[in-house]
């Protein structure tokens, strides 16, 4: 990690799309009166998905729909990795896994790819339509090494699969997130091991259950006690 | 009460008091870097770990842990030591080792600390951690790489001072302190957090590289930047004050003290009256003292009494006051006054000038009604306790004037006197509030009293006050107020007031003590100015005796509860200037009326004898009853809106306005407020 700052580079002003005004205000309510700043993490993440990234006159509108100081967001902001400060490609964000279960099954592949494609990690290739950056581990460890791009996984990458997602990409296309082998969930490469008696699935070996363990005894069903 | 044992010894202590608080209590010292008791608790420094039985056989962070019942506590275990000094090693890993070139050196709680819980060298070879400088605006040096993240800065200024400008930014080791995007911090209050920081990361860019804490001559005073009369310490070197501090007083600014007072030192160097001066051919000259005081001797000898008029100044001392009030009283002169703004009290009981509620006592109030006053820039300090007061909850305060941001929310009840006499109809959870009130109070400031209608708009709060059982207090903005009001340096049987004296043919001779704050511009008066500063009074006056501003004598001043306060000389006056009430006392012996005292002691004598009150130093009455009705006087109230006197904080006095910081603070806070407009 590095020091977390804001773009150099700001737009002007910020104003959410009137589709996110709607969300940010679903949020808003969510919270009980004089508690509305609970709701600047969802908020900056609608700031986010707006405009790809969190600049700094989106802080300032934040603070004010929430009436609390812009200190207050700036920290926020600044706190959580998952908000980007800066401008990131107009194409892809990237986010390769480092984290050992990834290195350990080649993550070092998908970021020589990256190195090579868009240049050093954390900052806008050339072209400015990648941002990638290695990240902590994102949790799909059983389908390693993996990629976050844009809002979907992409997983059990090679150099070579990872390098034609991302020049579908480059070309405008969405490839199809998921397992780059074709692999069911998080199941074993090729298919279930166990479990595969079809027996198990077809409702066989269920018994009638004569009642739940925890229901109430018969007769004084389900009155609440009056509040 | 509940019982603990520190140490082995059992002491009692109050419920909900922290281990921390606990052991103070037994006398432990604790250290600490984050915990501060005015502030919330952070936990974050982990300094103060302590071992508690029974506990987990962990050390425990004791500012953040609730004291319970017979509970062990041990501060001086091998393992809470050893606590410590991997504490103190972290805390050390990326401090820089610049002591020699710091400015906190010898007064740094990480210096003292690193003393009894550091080690000799450092494990660690890595690079130190380097972190940009930061803008905090004229007030506050930042060297970040020093800071050690205990955060008091932030909540000083969110809790405190209100005015959440400091934040800590990024996460981890990262950790940044900042204000938004390099702004200034906008608050009055804002370079407290140059004493709370335990480290050198936030020092005094005025006081920057001056001095160190050792070569400093300590003087325990009182604050004449506004009417509270802070607690202060004046530190200074040779013939120069090089900076004010806090001192702690529970009583009146806790451990706070305004910018204003701690900054406008600077201002006691530059514009100084360092010698006698005459007027001759339009063109002020320097003279001998024996010069001048004869020529103001030769026109108060020529001019009728009732032609002759002194107007006291607002940083004005008792004891000058008092000289001047019996040398002048010994002429027959009527026309007193200290009132340069014209504020219509003076006549009628004591009480009627004073906070009554006292500045402490107004946390027990429950109901505030703010009357023509903007407390944030005429009392900072006191507005802090009003923010205390309202952030402990159930405290209604409503406005009548002005509508800044004071801070803490408020009712807007109206603008002008029409909102005050029509209180008892007007609708709104506020006076609702007020009839229910248990220890309600009214706070009126000048810019309720000092306008051609005061004593009207001071007689319909009066009777406000008198309705609601209000307690009745009056927030002056000039330190020296109170004490004429005291002394009765009022206009007597038929005398002028300060804005009669100064009209044009109105008087031969004009007598300015340290008085500034009035336009002169109408004045055809032969004027002498007794002051300290080249300010409007010296502008305009024909002979300019140099006297000793509020570091540089003894003095008495009573703040606006009507504590009497002692002030204590630092340094020498300036050049050949001398202290007020000597000055007077030369003049009477050119006058032929010697005034009967030859020492700061005789004349203090006198003033006691004269008026009892000034004798009970450091003593406040609280609220006491009396007669409300006789309060203010008859009069239609006008409908023109209340405004508070102070338009630009950083320059209410000479002093001030010859100061570079308070200069480039009210710069940056015009410019602020240009800004916010947009």
């Amino acid at each position: 990690m590095s020091v977390r700052r804001l773009s150099p580079n700001q737009p002007d002003s910020f104003a959410f799309t009137p589709e996110q005004e709607a969300l940010a205000q679903w949020w808003i309510a969510k919270f009980p009166a004089g508690r509305q700043q609970s709701a600047v993490l969802p908020l900056l993440w609608l700031v986010q998905k707006q405009q790809g990234w969190v600049s700094e006159p989106a802080l300032r509108v934040v603070a004010e729909k929430l009436g609390m100081p812009v200190i207050r967001v700036y920290e926020v902001a600044t706190f959580y990795t998952m908000f980007m400060l800066e401008p990131v490609g107009s194409k892809a964000l990237v986010q390769v896994c480092g984290t050992t279960p990834c290195m350990l099954r080649g993550a070092g592949d998908l970021i020589s790819v990256c190195q090579r494609k868009f240049g050093n990690r954390d900052h806008l290739s050339a072209d400015g339509q990648f941002y990638w950056q290695e990240v902590e581990c994102l949790g799909a460890c059983s389908n390693a090494p993996m990629a976050a791009i844009n809002d979907y996984y992409y997983e059990d990458l090679t150099a070579e699969s990872f390098e034609a997602i991302l020049d579908d990409f480059a070309a405008g296309k969405s490839p199809a997130p998921g397992s780059a082998i074709k692999r069911q969930g998080a199941a074993p490469e090729g298919g279930p091991l166990v479990l595969t008696d079809p027996k198990l699935y077809d409702g066989s070996a269920a018994k009638p259950i004569k009642s739940l363990p925890n229901a109430p005894p018969k007769g004084k069903a389900a009155k609440e006690p009056a509040a | 009460m509940p019982k603990a044992k520190v140490n082995g010894v059992e002491v009692e202590f109050e419920p909900g008091m922290t281990v921390l608080q606990v052991a103070e209590l037994a006398g432990e010292e604790i250290p600490r870097f984050c915990y501060h008791e005015r502030l919330s608790i952070a936990g974050n420094c982990r300094m103060c770990l302590v071992e508690v039985k029974p506990g987990p056989p962990k050390p425990q962070a004791s500012c953040a842990l609730p004291a319970a019942d017979n509970q062990e506590i041990f501060t001086n275990t091998p393992m809470v030591k050893k606590a410590r000094e991997g504490v103190m090693e972290f805390l050390l890993i990326n401090h820089p080792l610049d002591c020699p070139i710091c400015d906190q050196g010898g007064e740094c709680d990480l210096q003292d600390q690193a003393m009894g819980y550091g080690r000799d060298d450092s494990r660690y070879a890595d690079n130190k951690r380097a972190v940009e400088e930061k803008s905090m605006g004229p007030l506050i040096k930042t060297v970040m790489t020093r800071c050690i993240q205990c955060t008091r800065c932030v909540r000083f200024i969110t809790e405190v001072a209100g005015v959440p400008d400091i934040g800590l930014i990024s996460r981890g080791e990262d950790v940044e302190i900042t204000t938004y995007l390099g702004k200034a911090v906008a608050s009055e209050l804002s370079a407290n957090v140059i004493d709370l920081c335990p480290v050198g990361a936030l020092t005094s860019k005025p006081y920057a590289f001056n001095a160190r804490p050792w070569e400093l001559k300590k003087t325990e005073s009182v604050d004449v930047m506004d009417a509270l009369g802070s607690a202060i310490r004046v530190d200074s070197r040779g013939p120069a004050v090089l900076r004010v501090l806090p001192r702690l007083n529970e009583e009146i600014n806790e451990e706070w003290i305004s910018d204003k007072t701690r900054y406008a030192v600077d201002g006691l160097s530059r514009q100084r009256l360092d010698r006698p001066y005459v007027r001759e051919n339009g063109k002020l000259r320097p003279a001998t003292w024996a010069e001048a005081l004869s020529l103001v001797a030769d026109k108060l000898k020529a001019a009728p009494a009732d032609r002759i008029g002194v107007i006291a100044g607002d940083q004005q001392d008792v004891e000058s006051m008092k000289a001047a009030k019996d040398l002048f009283g010994s002429l027959g002169v009527t026309n007193l006054d200290c009132r340069q703004d014209g504020m219509a009290l003076g006549a009628g009981p004591r009480e009627s000038w004073l906070f009554n509620s006292t500045i402490a006592g107004i946390e027990n109030a429950d109901v505030i009604l703010l009357v023509g006053t903007n407390p944030r820039l005429e009392a900072p300090v006191l507005n802090a306790r009003l923010r205390k007061r309202w952030m402990a909850g159930a405290l209604k305060v409503g406005v009548i004037g002005e509508q800044p941001d004071l801070t803490y929310g408020y009712e807007y009840l109206g603008a002008g006197p029409a909102s005050l006499t029509g209180l008892s109809k007007s609708k709104g959870d506020f006076l609702k509030a007020l009839k229910d009130a248990k220890a309600p109070a009214i706070i009126l400031g000048s810019g309720a009293l000092a306008r051609a209608d005061g004593a009207a708009v001071a007689k319909a709060a009066a009777a406000v006050a008198k309705t609601y059982k209000m307690t009745w207090n009056v927030l002056h903005s000039a330190a020296a107020r109170v004490g004429g009001l005291d002394l009765g340096f009022i206009p007597g049987e038929g005398g002028k007031t300060a804005a009669e004296m100064v009209k044009p043919g109105a008087l031969d001779v004009l007598f300015l003590l340290g008085a500034d704050e009035i336009g002169l511009t109408g004045s055809d008066a032969f004027t002498v100015y007794l002051g300290t500063h080249g300010d409007a009074g010296a502008h305009r006056a024909d002979v300019i005796l140099p006297g000793a501003a509020y570091t540089e004598k003894d003095g008495l001043y009573v703040n606006t509860e009507g504590r009497v306060q002692l002030g204590q000389r630092a340094v020498f006056p300036k050049g050949e200037g001398r202290e007020d009430w000597s000055i007077l006392r030369a003049l009477s012996d050119k006058l032929g009326k010697t005034l009967p005292y030859d020492t700061l002691a005789q004349l203090r004598a006198k003033l006691f004898a004269d008026h009892p009150t000034f004798g009970q130093i450091d003593y406040v009455a609280g609220p006491v009853d009396f007669d409300l009705s006789a309060v203010g006087g008859e009069g239609a109230v006008s409908d023109q809106a209340f405004e508070s006197p102070i338009k630009a904080f950083h320059l209410t006095n000479p002093i001030a306005r010859a100061s570079v910081t308070m200069a480039e603070c009210a710069a940056q806070a015009s410019g602020a407020a240009k800004i916010a407009a947009e």
